[in-house]
């Protein structure tokens, strides 16, 4: 559990941050709550000669709704987002997955920048922006803006350029009738999720599901959102049938890897198992049954 | 004992004193052995083996000796010319320190780097190629005993097979027979896989050799100071270590729970426990009355049997294995394999090998309940060993001290409110809900041992105690034992405080220096009440002695006429005249009768006659997810009776953290190896170990059935609850599945396990 020798940058702008980062080019990492970089560090799983320290860089830690966009910077760190009123009235989907986060020494460093710029499918808030169609606002040379479904390209690997920072993430903030939920299974308190499901919704005047987004954590080398799932559910009343079936049609998207949380067929059973929960408590949520 | 015979001054036993060690330790005052650190002090890191067998073909080490820092690369060959690449286990086995041609397992020390740096000598570590051979890999216990079997220990002249040993227990035919006789016989494959010991801080060790003195200290994170000294002075002797030279200290330790008796070679490596195959059968009369138990054991041992059992009992006190219950028959053997594993067989907070026995046989219990269609409460309380039948001799050959086991049963079943729960069972039933209750009745075996039965290494399992009472009236009492959390700082004083009216708060305790401390074979196996705390009161009681004649000196009576209380002798009938202890104590410096020595101590090693049987009664209440198959802890209760108490606070913690421990390995914690040998569960990212998250309500309550041969009736407590946790929970899950035709499930129970049966009996979600 000792790291080799790296290189410490504290930047105090984002500019300078981009500079050092362009400057040391591969050897260089972005560090921000430094949760899951750290430990990858430490069992020598990942080396780097240089970190950069996003964490004084003013402006990063916005956390409010704007014309009808709820702005997250990435250095809001995973308390802040548990303590908030907003999350925990507004966004129900975040608020049940934020506990369900490692432990509270990790929400107290880590962010949600982190968690979502890592490109690990493990992480659970990935597969919760594919839920809320959110999208990533990025800085290098210039700003830029990636949706989250075009984000994740394979394990680690995301649509960030080398040299580019994510700084805040944008989503849509849900009209009424609106539900969400993050139903997780865990072996234990600080274990990555056996499997996870997200699900944002919003119900029409009858009650049919007028939009859905559906997302699996842990459930292949990237987050996975159940594109047809979703389609799916779009204009159908959300009944025991018709949740059931969604439910099956995004395990059908998951691919997941045996480990000691579970066999391939008992992880993508409980992708089905979780997505149908919950659906129905986002439906709940949203005032429909 | 109900109420404490002393004042809250005095603080005796019965008072739940605040532990004295607790201020250093929640100020981060504690120390540790990272917090040594010596002028011109040097780091080693070790080079550990990926694969489970390999020759070594190369170790290059020119890239790490370039590394600026570090020092020197030691290897097998290196120590093989000072004849100390082998060194024993403390089970008479012998096992590398460092290899001279094959790794037998993987992670497998190969060679250790020395730096001036702790990051340098990791950046060594990671410098270091080391080229291998792939060998075939033998990982499992069956196969490796079978006829045929390649030998592993090649090392062993003459070894033809790889059986590390064979114990058995009882009268075989005689069982068999018993059996074959019942009119119902359950019979059950349980399997108590590895798990490890996770203690806050990890293994460690400073050496410390003074050229001028010519001595060694060694600073190391053990639970058995003294035997490491002597260990060392025979394992060294031929290169000049001599015992009276080397000086072991133990100083404050984040956790042990069996893991830090042993010897490593890099003094890192921890190795495992459990890891035993067990077939059980059961017998009974139609109308529930137990008759025979036989188990077989397949133990798997890794590449070398470095348990830390005593002499005799190479399978540990696993007889005790008849439980709780009046068995007249009863065989049980083990056979304990060489595999290419990590070495072990050690304890882990199990009190030598009675969890793997109470485990046997609370599985066999409520299986043979199933099959004969009765209630498991019932079914104990018919079987239990009646309070007038002790002390009781067991088929297996113990002889059980006291006990009282319907008793705490029927107090854990009053409490958990056992009838209207299995009313709720049927009712959630009905509905398609899974819920089970769970029992465990367990006896334990502690506090060894009698020196005609126990030694390790040949040294006798006594414990001792030695107290100094200063002149001002306060004490210093040293001890055998080594606490690594336990509380001994303050049990010891209370016991002390008991016998001498001293008030606990000033009875220094000290323990873990082998030059100050008197010997003793350290603190594991619930030893240290049994033993070193009884020491501390027949020491007491010593001083005492000699207190009331310097009492009836300085008050001109005669010792006869002198009647005590805690804390002072007074005349009979005459309460005013009265000399304190404190009194005595300044008089033993400066006035002390003619004729009598000076001073006021006593050193007392205490050889028990007996070993001590704590029990209890636990009950838990499960609720399972039918669509992932997730095992909820409802409720637990736990009713413990470890006889009279000493600080009721600190027993209590002792079953709390024993409980948490309990439902590790029953729910989550499990080491498990590939084909290849490969280790998987070999770090916290997937050893679960459970948070206080995973950790339900403890419901603790106790029965008192003092120990009639212990000096203050006391037994040991520190392993009660991880002994008899893991069954309660087994019981209550297969209790939750049972009206499927489940029988047995093996531990840790995951969620997918569950699932799996749930799915072939189309029950899931």
């Amino acid at each position: 559990m000792i790291p080799a020798a790296f290189d410490y940058h504290r930047p105090d702008t984002l500019d300078e941050a981009l500079k050092l980062l362009k400057k040391h080019g591969d050897d260089a990492k972005v560090l921000s709550g430094g949760m899951s970089l750290l430990p990858m560090l430490k069992l020598r799983l990942a080396s780097f000669a240089h970190l950069v320290d996003i964490g004084r860089i003013p402006g990063l830690d916005t956390l409010k709704e704007e014309k009808g966009t709820l702005r997250i910077g990435a250095m809001v760190r995973q308390v802040a987002l548990e303590r908030s009123d907003l999350i925990r009235t507004k966004y129900p989907i975040l608020a049940d997955a934020i506990p369900l986060i490692a432990d509270p020494l990790v929400r107290n460093r880590g962010t949600i920048g982190g968690n979502v710029a890592n490109g690990d499918p493990g992480n659970d808030q990935p597969a919760i922006m594919l839920a809320l169609g959110a999208t990533f606002v990025a800085r290098g040379s210039k700003e830029r803006s990636i949706p989250a479904s075009q984000f994740y390209k394979g394990l680690y690997s995301t649509a960030l350029a080398p040299g580019e920072i994510l700084t805040e993430i944008r989503i849509p903030a849900p009209p009424p009738k609106s539900g969400g939920a993050y139903a997780k299974l865990k072996r234990k308190t600080g274990d990555f999720a056996v499997a996870a499901a997200a699900v944002q919704l919003t119900l029409g005047k009858n009650g049919a599901i007028e939009r859905a987004g559906i997302g699996l954590t842990n459930a292949g080398l990237t987050p996975v959102e159940a594109v047809d799932a979703a389609k799916y559910l779009a204009g159908k009343m959300p009944d025991e049938k018709t949740i059931a079936e969604a439910a099956k049609m995004a395990a059908a998207k998951s691919s997941p890897s045996a480990d000691r949380r579970g066999s391939v067929e008992y992880k993508k059973e409980m992708a089905r198992v979780l997505t149908a929960r919950a659906l129905r408590k986002a439906v709940q949520r949203a005032g429909g049954n | 004992m109900s109420e404490p015979r002393t004042d809250a001054k005095i603080c005796g036993m019965g008072h739940s004193m605040k532990r004295k060690e607790d201020p250093r330790f929640i100020r981060g005052q504690g120390r540790y052995i990272d917090d040594f650190v010596l002028p011109g002090m040097l780091y080693m890191d070790i080079v550990r083996s990926p694969h489970a067998h390999a020759r070594i073909k190369k170790i290059d080490t020119t890239r790490a000796l370039k590394i600026p820092g570090v020092l020197a690369v030691i290897d097998g060959p290196t120590l093989a010319k000072y004849n100390l690449h082998w060194m024993p286990t403390i089970s008479a086995d012998t096992q590398m320190v460092l290899p001279i041609d094959e790794v037998m397992y993987q992670a497998q020390e190969v060679c250790a780097v020395i730096a001036t740096e702790r990051y340098i000598a990791a950046d060594g570590v990671d410098a270091v190629e080391v080229e291998y051979e792939p060998l075939p890999v033998m990982v499992d216990p069956h196969k490796s005993l079978a006829p045929g079997a390649p030998v592993l220990r090649k090392d062993k002249e003459g070894k033809k097979d790889n059986l590390a040993f064979h114990w058995q227990a009882g009268d075989k035919a005689d069982a068999e027979r018993a059996l074959a006789a019942s009119d119902v016989v359950i019979s059950e494959n349980v399997y108590l896989p590895r798990i490890h010991v996770a203690s806050m801080e990890t293994c460690g060790c400073i050496a410390d050799f003074d050229t001028a003195q010519g001595k060694l200290t060694v600073y190391m994170t053990t639970q058995a100071p003294h035997a490491v000294r002597t260990v060392l002075a025979l394992v060294a002797g031929h290169v000049g270590l001599s015992e009276e030279r080397i000086r072991v200290v133990s100083p404050d330790i984040g956790g042990g729970f069996g893991g830090k008796v042993p010897v490593y070679p890099g003094y890192v490596v921890a190795t495992f426990a459990r890891d035993y195959h067990m077939k059980v059968e059961l017998g009974a009369k139609k109308d529930g009355t137990m008759t025979s138990l036989k188990i077989k054991t397949v133990a798997d041992h890794g590449y070398s049997n470095a348990s830390a059992n005593p002499s005799k009992f190479p399978a540990g006190l696993f007889s005790i294995c008849t439980g709780s219950y009046d068995l007249k028959h009863a065989f049980c053997e083990v056979d304990a394999a060489y595999t290419h594993k990590p070495p072990g067989g050690v304890a882990y907070r199990c009190s030598f090998r009675v969890t793997e026995a109470v485990h046997a046989i609370e599985r066999a219990t409520d299986a043979l309940a199933q099959k004969l269609n009765m209630d498991p409460a019932e079914l104990r309380m018919k079987n239990f060993i009646k309070p007038e039948q002790f002390p009781y001799k067991s088929v297996l050959g113990w002889e059980y001290d006291s006990g009282n086991y319907g008793v705490a049963l029927k107090k854990a079943m009053d409490i958990i409110g056992y009838d209207s729960l299995r009313s709720e069972q049927a009712e959630k039933r009905k509905k398609g809900e899974l819920m089970g209750i769970g029992i465990s009745s367990f006896t334990e075996i502690v506090g060894a041992g009698p020196s005609r039965d126990f030694d390790i290494l040949g040294i006798k399992m006594f414990d001792s105690a030695e107290i100094r009472v200063h002149p001002t009236g306060k004490a210093i009492a040293r001890f055998g034992t080594k606490s690594q959390g336990q509380g001994h700082e303050t049990t010891y004083a209370q016991i002390v405080a008991e016998e001498l009216g001293i008030p606990a708060a000033h009875i220094q305790v000290e323990e873990g220096d082998t030059d100050t401390a008197p010997y003793g074979l350290g603190t594991y196996a619930s030893r240290s009440t049994p033993t070193s705390g009884a020491a501390a009161a027949l020491a007491s009681r010593k001083i005492r002695d000699k207190a009331k004649k310097i009492a009836a000196h300085l008050l001109e009576v005669s010792e006869q006429d002198l009647e005590w209380e805690p804390g002072k002798f007074f005349v009979k009938g005459a309460p005013q005249m009265a000399k304190t202890i404190q009194e005595c104590a300044f008089a033993a410096y400066t006035n002390h009768p003619q004729g009598m020595e000076a001073g006021l101590e006593a050193v007392h090693y205490y050889d028990p006659p007996n070993l001590t049987f704590p029990f209890g009664s636990y009950i838990c209440v499960v609720d399972i997810d039918r669509g992932t198959g997730d095992v909820k802890v409802r409720r637990f209760v736990a009713v413990d009776d470890c006889g009279n108490i000493i600080n009721p606070m600190i027993v209590e913690g002792q079953i709390h953290g024993g409980l948490t421990q309990g439902i590790g390995p029953a729910l989550y914690e499990e080491i498990s190896y590939d084909d290849e040998g490969n280790i998987s569960g070999g770090s916290f990212m997937d050893y679960y170990v459970p948070t206080a998250l995973e950790t339900p309500h403890w419901e603790t309550d106790k029965t008192t059935t003092p120990s009639p041969h212990h000096p203050f009736g006391a037994k040991g407590v520190g392993e009660s609850a991880t002994v008899g946790a893991p069954p309660a929970i087994a019981n209550a899950v297969v209790d939750a599945l049972r009206h499927l035709g489940v029988t047995h499930l093996d531990i840790p129970i995951t969620p997918e396990k569950v699932w799996t049966i749930l799915k072939n009996k189309g029950v899931a979600e």
